[in-house]
C-alpha cells in the first residue's frame, strides 16, 4: 500500500529541511566564530532565480576577495519562498541573501525570516530609489527589509503591423480599449486584444493598482483590507463586461496554448510590466519588430500606473554576516557597474535611478523597432501608484485563482464582482483566525 | 579449558543468539522509526497546534505556537472546500476505477485467450503509459487538452465537428479521470493476467469437454479465479483516488477550471504551503489517513469471505 499522505507530507517537509540545509553546506555558517575582522574571507550564499545574477555575482567576487558570494539558483518565486520559510522554521539551511518579490515582504518579515539591515547598509543608499519602491522595503517603518533591485511598471504592449492593417487607434482611455478590443474582434472573430488570467493574481493586483486601490493598509496596531473597495470593484466589472460580452478572451497566461497565441497573430495584445520584451521574445520569436509598447489605458485621464513583478535583495535572519552581505545587495542594486550587468545580462529593469540613463541607452533588442523604447518606460515609471501589501498576500492570490477562475469560466460580469468579495472575506478570514488584529 | 571457562562461553553464545534477533531487526525498526512513526507522531502533534500572531505580525517573536486542541480538525471536516473537494474525488473515482478495472480485467483476458496473436507486443504496449510519471503524462495530455495547441482538435476542426473544451467545468473530471486510465490500466491489467497464468490447464480442458465456450470459460473459471487480483487492484485504485494530486496539480495552470483545492490533497499542499498553515494541513492529512484506512479495511472484511473463502477452503 502507499504511504499516508499524513507521513509523506512529513517525508517532503523533512526532504525540503535535509534539501535546504544541503545547498546551504558551504554557505555562511562555515566561518564558524562569526567574527568578520579584516583578511578573513567570508562565505555568503545568495538563493536567486533571475537571470544575469552570475555575471553580476562575478564581478563582485573579482573585485571583493574576502566577501565572496555564491549564486544558488532557485526555481521561481514560490518554490524558493516555501524553501526558505522551511529552513527558517527548522532553524539552520537559509541563505544569507534571498531574492524577494515586492509583495512577499510582509509575508517574510512576518515569518521572522528577513534581518533588518537599517544599521549596516551604506549611507545613502535609500536615495538611489523612489520613495514607493523604498516603502516597499521598508513597510513604512524605520526597518529596512531589503535593497530594491527591479520593478515591474506595467504598459500596454501591442501588435503594431495588426493595428495598422485593421485601422485601429491605440487606446488610451479604458473606454478606448473596450471599443478598439470590440472593432478588433469583429473585425477577426479569431483575434483578441488580450485576455483576463485567472491564474495571474500580480497582474490582476496591478490592474487595480492603477486604479487607485490599495488592498492592504496599517493603521496603527490593526491591518486594514480593502479588496473590495470600489476601485477594484470597477476593475473587476470592467473585465467582466468583456468577457461576458466574449470580445476578450478568458483562457490563462502562461499556458502553450497562449505562447501559440502570442506567436500566431491571436493575441493581439498583452498589458504587461517593463520585462515583458524578454516574454515576448521567449514565447512569440516569430514576433520580432511586429510589437510596440504604450502607456497604459487610463480610466479619468490622469496618468497612472501599476506594478506586476520586480523584487528585492534581502539578508535573512540566518544569516552571520549581515554587514557584508549588506554591502553586496546595495552594490548589486545601486552601483553604476553592477546595474549595467543587471540590465545587459539580466534584462531587468533596473529599480536604481542614477543608474538608468546609463544602463537603459538601447531599447531591448525585440523591440529594435522602437529606440525610444526605454525613455517612454522611463516616463511611466514615475506614474506608479503607492500600493500596500499584507502579510497574507499569498492567501488572497490563491483566492484569485480560486474565485477568478470560476468567474472567467462563467463569463458573468456579475461572477466577477462577486469573486472581488469572496477574496475580500477569505484574506480578513485568514488574518483575523491567525490572530492579528484587523480594522473593519 | 576448564569447565567453568566452557559454561560461560556457552552462556555468551546463548545470550548472543537471544539478541540476534534484534540485531537482524534493528534496522527496520530504525528506518520504520525515523521515516514512518516519528513523522506521523509529528503530523499528530502538528495537527494540535497553531500559531497566533500579535498585533502587526512584523518583527521578531509576533507569533507563538499554541495548542489549539481540536479546532483544526473541526475547520478541516466543516470547510465547505474540503467537503467540495470529497464530492469532486468521489466522482473522480466513479468515474475512473469501474473503466480502469473494466478495461483491465477485458486486456487481460484477451491477452490470456488462446486465439491472441501479438501477446508480448500488446502487453508492453498497454503496460508502457504506466511507467511515465504523472506528472509528466499530465504534461503531455495538457497539450492534447488545449484547443490551440492539440492535434486532436485541429482534426475535429478540420471534420467541422464541434468539440466541447474538455477542459471546461463539465467536462474536466473526465480529463483528469483519462489520464488516471491511461496511466493506471497496464498496471493492473498485469496484476489480474499474472493471476490467470496460474490457473492449472486442466480446468480449461475440462470445462471444454464439457462444452464451454472461451467466453463461458472466462466468464465461469477465470473470472471467479482471479477474484482476489481483482479485489486487490480494486483496493489499490481506490487508495489511489482518494490521494489524487498530480495530475490535477499539473493541468491547474493550463485552465480556469481545477481550483487549489481541487482534491483533498491539492487542499492539504494549498494550506502547507501557499498559506503557510502547517497545523490545518497537518489534521486535514490526518482526516485522509483515516478515512482511507477505514474504507480500505472496511472493504476487505466486506469481501474478505466472499473473495478469499476458495483459497482457505482449498
Amino acid at each position: 500500500m502507499r504511504l499516508h499522505t499524513s507521513l509523506r507530507l512529513a517525508a517532503v517537509v523533512a526532504a525540503t529541511a535535509l534539501l535546504a540545509t544541503a545547498c546551504s553546506s558551504g554557505g555562511g555558517d562555515e566561518t564558524t566564530d562569526g567574527s568578520t575582522g579584516s583578511g578573513e574571507k567570508v562565505e555568503l550564499t545568495f538563493w536567486t532565480w533571475a537571470p544575469g545574477m552570475e555575471e553580476v555575482v562575478d564581478a563582485w567576487n573579482a573585485k571583493n576577495p574576502n566577501i565572496h558570494v555564491t549564486v544558488n539558483k532557485q526555481d521561481g518565486g514560490d518554490p524558493a519562498v516555501t524553501k526558505l520559510l522551511t529552513a527558517i522554521k527548522a532553524g539552520s539551511g537559509a541563505p544569507d541573501i534571498f531574492q524577494t518579490e515586492y509583495q512577499k515582504i510582509p509575508t517574510l518579515v512576518s515569518s521572522d525570516a528577513l534581518a533588518d539591515i537599517a544599521d549596516v547598509l551604506p549611507d545613502g543608499t535609500k536615495d538611489h530609489f523612489a520613495a514607493g519602491t523604498w516603502e516597499a522595503v521598508t513597510l513604512g517603518s524605520d526597518a529596512v527589509y531589503g535593497v530594491p533591485q527591479d520593478s515591474g511598471p506595467m504598459e500596454f504592449y501591442y501588435r503594431d503591423d495588426v493595428f495598422q492593417q485593421l485601422g485601429l487607434q491605440v487606446p488610451t482611455t479604458w473606454e478606448q480599449y473596450a471599443e478598439v478590443a470590440e472593432q478588433l474582434h469583429t473585425a477577426d472573430p479569431t483575434k483578441y486584444l488580450g485576455t483576463f488570467s485567472a491564474t495571474d493574481a500580480g497582474w490582476f493586483t496591478g490592474l487595480t493598482q492603477q486604479a487607485g486601490a490599495s488592498w492592504w493598509g496599517i493603521d496603527g496596531d490593526a491591518w486594514s483590507v480593502e479588496i473590495n473597495s470600489v476601485q477594484t470593484l470597477k476593475v473587476a466589472q470592467y473585465w467582466g463586461d468583456l468577457v461576458e460580452k466574449g470580445v476578450i478572451d478568458n483562457k490563462p497566461m502562461y499556458t502553450p496554448e497562449w505562447n501559440a497565441a502570442l506567436n500566431d497573430g491571436t493575441q493581439v495584445g498583452w498589458l504587461s510590466a517593463i520585462w515583458a520584451p524578454g516574454v515576448l521574445e521567449g514565447n512569440a520569436p516569430d514576433t520580432a519588430g511586429k510589437w510596440k509598447m504604450a502607456p497604459m489605458p487610463q480610466w479619468d485621464g490622469d496618468n497612472a500606473t501599476g506594478n506586476w513583478g520586480g523584487s528585492a535583495s534581502s539578508v535573512t535572519s540566518q544569516s552571520k554576516h549581515a554587514k557584508e552581505a549588506a554591502q553586496f545587495i546595495a552594490w548589486m542594486n545601486s552601483d553604476q557597474e553592477a546595474v549595467n550587468i543587471l540590465v545587459s545580462a539580466g534584462g531587468l529593469y533596473p529599480a536604481d535611478i542614477p543608474g538608468q540613463a546609463e544602463a537603459l541607452a538601447n531599447p531591448p533588442a525585440f523591440f529594435s523597432n522602437q529606440p525610444d523604447f526605454y525613455t517612454l518606460a522611463g516616463q511611466i515609471a514615475q506614474t506608479v501608484t503607492p500600493f500596500t501589501y499584507g502579510p497574507n498576500v499569498n492567501v488572497a492570490y490563491s483566492a484569485y485563482n480560486d474565485e477568478f477562475g470560476k468567474a472567467t469560466e462563467a463569463k458573468k460580469a456579475s461572477a466577477f464582482t462577486d469573486a472581488v468579495q469572496a477574496m475580500q472575506t477569505a484574506t480578513v478570514d485568514d488574518l483575523k483566525s491567525s490572530g492579528f488584529t484587523v480594522k473593519d | 579449558m576448564t569447565t567453568t571457562e566452557l559454561a560461560a562461553s556457552a552462556a555468551a553464545v546463548r545470550r548472543r543468539r537471544r539478541l540476534a534477533p534484534y540485531g537482524f531487526l534493528a534496522p527496520a525498526m530504525v528506518l520504520f522509526a525515523l521515516f514512518l512513526a516519528l513523522p506521523i507522531g509529528y503530523a499528530l502533534y502538528l495537527s494540535l497546534r497553531t500559531v497566533k500572531v500579535s498585533g502587526l505580525g512584523l518583527g521578531k517573536g509576533a507569533r507563538t505556537e499554541i495548542w489549539a486542541g481540536f479546532t483544526n480538525y473541526t475547520a478541516a471536516l466543516t470547510d465547505p472546500e474540503f467537503i467540495a473537494s470529497v464530492v469532486r474525488v468521489t466522482l473522480y473515482g466513479l468515474l475512473l476505477v469501474p473503466t480502469m478495472l473494466g478495461l483491465a480485467l477485458l486486456f487481460a483476458l484477451l491477452l490470456d485467450s488462446r486465439r491472441t496473436c501479438g501477446k508480448g507486443v500488446s502487453k508492453i504496449a498497454i503496460f508502457l503509459p504506466y511507467a511515465v510519471p504523472a506528472v509528466i503524462a499530465s504534461l503531455l495530455w495538457g497539450f492534447l487538452y488545449l484547443p490551440g495547441v492539440s492535434p486532436f482538435y485541429y482534426v475535429f476542426e478540420k471534420l467541422g465537428w464541434d468539440v466541447p473544451d474538455i477542459l471546461s467545468a463539465q467536462w474536466v473530471v473526465f480529463a483528469i479521470a483519462n489520464i488516471g486510465l491511461w496511466g493506471g490500466v497496464g498496471f493492473n491489467m498485469l496484476v489480474i493476467y499474472t493471476s490467470l497464468k496460474s490457473i492449472p490447464s486442466e480446468l480449461y480442458e475440462a470445462a471444454r469437454l464439457d462444452g464451454a465456450s472461451e467466453i463461458g470459460i472466462a466468464l465461469r473459471i477465470k473470472i471467479p479465479i482471479a477474484m482476489p487480483s481483482l479485489i486487490l487492484t480494486f483496493l489499490f485504485s481506490m487508495v489511489a483516488t482518494l490521494q489524487v494530486f498530480a495530475e490535477p496539480m499539473t493541468l491547474r495552470p493550463l485552465t480556469n477550471t481545477i481550483s487549489s483545492t481541487w482534491s483533498p490533497l491539492m487542499k492539504v499542499y494549498r494550506d502547507a504551503f501557499t498559506r503557510d498553515d502547517i497545523y490545518s494541513a497537518s489534521a486535514t492529512s490526518v482526516v485522509i489517513a483515516v478515512a482511507t484506512f477505514v474504507l480500505s479495511f472496511g472493504f476487505l472484511l466486506l469481501v474478505q469471505n466472499r473473495a478469499f473463502a476458495q483459497e482457505s477452503r482449498s
